[in-house]
């Protein structure tokens, strides 16, 4: 964990940081959505700091809490060495803004996040379901997703009618 | 029935819609991808993922955290011990525990020779892609020995599961030094071998020499990582900016390419292949004695030894076997340098023994992403090429 980006993050957004966690050395910073993309964009183009590269987005669903979806942001600083974590969270049916215009990768990444919890997000270009079928119904990773159900893959074709041998 | 359909509208009407794959040699597995043509030009690329989707991550939500290593072989089928690894360390940074000398010495051995493994099938195959089909037999035969090792210590081949939470499964057997002095032999000549055949070959030059160029910048952007990123001129190497698992104790260079075609990642992934010789000639030197697992009771079996002498040893293996160990609450992120590039495995844990969510970064997916840049404006036949390139395993990426 490196103090600089903490003290930074602190001196510019005191007001939209909702929460610091450290953990295990590793730093996560709880934002509001709507200033996603603005501390997004200052992370990566501060002389200093330099996080050009986005090593994950990923989901986690907490069913119990009232904004269920927790988006995390996991960055890289490729000069400095340095992780950081950023984490939003929304209710269902709520939008998250897209980060592909500050780093292309998080277009496929952000799409798997959609395929699996559902959690939209604007401007994204090219938002469809990646890993699951275009028909499923459904989000998968969600925590009350049936686990038991199982999908009927061939079905019996209801219109003909059966074929009876004499 | 569930489909995976995808349609696409063409740019105009002078263009072509072909389908690469599900099923098709070139593509590794089952990747689809929807090429739109003009005349042979692509204009552009999208693949289509999600035909080998096993829902490994949720999966990983109803196992222990034991029981979740054999999962990870499953993703990487042709580096099974690396993702064994990232997942292991992870487990540990969560339980802030670490494992002994002697069981990371081990791990950065096999790991490393998981690397050779992994690209003697990415340089076998991706040759007989593009037309040099003698190179595939002879990196499948090298191979060999080093599964016969792995089995040697495993028992398996490929799922091998050798690596447990705070060690290794088990010590390492009798006979296991000379078959690893065996490999450090015979491989460097080997190597020569494969060069001498592919890096003067005229057809393998005019395959791979300025095709597939993405620069620099584009490759940071794009998230790329691994050799693809270290073609383009990035020296960013996991193994050397975060060490883990003891990797800054191990003298070895990071090889880099300047122009960022498929002729640079070829040129890194062989050099990789040297270099990891070396840190394992280094490592089995350096193998000290002493536990091959951390002892922390609750979380790691006892000694085999101790568990038939004593009742207090047998009542723990039952325990931590039956009902596994309760995490911290927390979330922590690890990521190592697989043999295609950042495998990052991010963990919540809610005090449970189970994960609550386990999130794996597959470096194959974020490079694959990056395909529309890399073909489109290029010729068909580049395509395979450049998928080739890439480096990707179906399995990691749909998990």
């Amino acid at each position: 964990m490196d103090s600089v980006t903490l003290k930074k993050l602190k001196e510019k957004f005191s007001d939209l940081i909702l929460e610091v966690i450290e953990f295990r050395g590793e730093l996560t910073f709880i934002i509001k959505k709507e200033d996603l993309i603005k501390v997004c964009q200052f992370l990566k183009s501060d002389p200093e700091l330099k996080y050009n590269f986005l090593s994950d987005v990923c989901g986690v669903d907490f069913p119990q809490k009232e904004k269920r979806f927790e988006v995390v942001y996991n960055l890289y600083s490729v000069p400095n060495r340095w992780r950081v974590r950023l984490k939003v969270r929304v209710r269902e049916g709520e939008s998250v803004p897209s980060a592909t215009s500050v780093w292309s990768a998080a277009n496929w990444m952000e799409r798997e996040v959609y395929d699996m919890f559902g959690v939209k997000f604007d401007n994204h270009p090219d938002l469809r379901r990646i890993l699951m079928p275009d028909d499923w119904i459904g989000h998968p990773l969600r925590k009350d997703f049936p686990l038991t159900k199982e999908e009927i893959t061939f079905g019996y074709n209801k219109d003909e009618k059966p074929e009876i041998l004499e | 029935m569930k489909t995976k359909q995808y349609e696409i509208e063409p740019i105009s009407e002078d263009t072509l819609i072909v389908n690469m794959g599900p099923q098709h040699p070139a593509t590794h597995g089952v990747l689809r991808v929807v090429v739109e043509l003009d005349g042979e030009t692509v204009v552009k690329a999208t693949p289509v993922i999600g035909y080998l989707h096993t829902g490994i991550e949720k999966t990983m939500e109803s196992k222990t955290y034991s029981q979740v290593i054999p999962l990870t072989d499953r993703m990487d089928y042709v580096a099974n011990l690396s993702n064994n690894l990232g997942y292991c360390l992870a487990v540990e940074k969560l339980l802030d525990i670490e494992s002994p000398p002697k069981a990371q010495f081990v791990r950065v051995l096999l790991t490393e020779l998981t690397r050779i493994a992994s690209h003697l099938v990415w340089v076998g195959s991706h040759a007989h892609d593009i037309g040099v089909a003698t190179m595939f037999l002879y990196a499948f035969r090298e191979r060999e020995l080093l599964l016969d090792l792995f089995e040697l210590v495993s028992g398996q081949r490929m799922m091998t599961s050798y690596f447990r939470i705070g060690g290794l499964a088990k010590d390492i057997p009798d006979g296991f030094d000379s078959k690893v002095k065996e490999i450090s032999r015979v491989f460097p000549e080997k190597i020569d071998d494969y060069e001498s055949l592919l890096t003067k070959n005229r057809i393998w030059l005019m395959r791979t020499k300025g095709v597939g160029v993405i620069s620099k910048e584009d490759a940071l952007d794009c998230g790329l990582s691994g050799p693809i990123l270290r073609g383009c001129g990035v020296r960013w190497d996991l193994r050397k900016s975060n060490p883990y698992s003891g990797y800054e104790r191990f003298e070895f260079d990071v090889p880099t390419g300047t122009s960022g075609d498929i002729f640079d990642r070829y040129l890194v992934r062989v050099n990789e292949m040297r270099q990891s010789l070396r840190i394992v000639k280094q490592a089995l030197e350096g193998i000290p004695e002493g536990d091959f697992i951390a002892r922390v009771p609750g979380v790691t079996l006892p000694p085999k030894e101790e568990v038939f002498e004593s009742m207090e040893a047998l009542i723990f293996h039952f325990k931590t076997i039956v009902d596994g160990f309760c995490a911290p609450r927390g979330e922590v992120y690890h990521s190592i340098e697989s043999p295609k590039g950042e495998l990052g495995f991010y963990i919540v844990s809610d005090g449970t023994p189970k994960p609550y969510r386990v999130k794996v970064r597959p470096p194959c997916f974020v490079n694959l992403s990056a395909l529309n840049k890399l073909v489109s404006g290029r010729l068909l036949a580049d395509m395979v090429a450049t998928i080739g390139s890439i480096d990707i395993v179906l399995g990691e990426i749909d998990r």
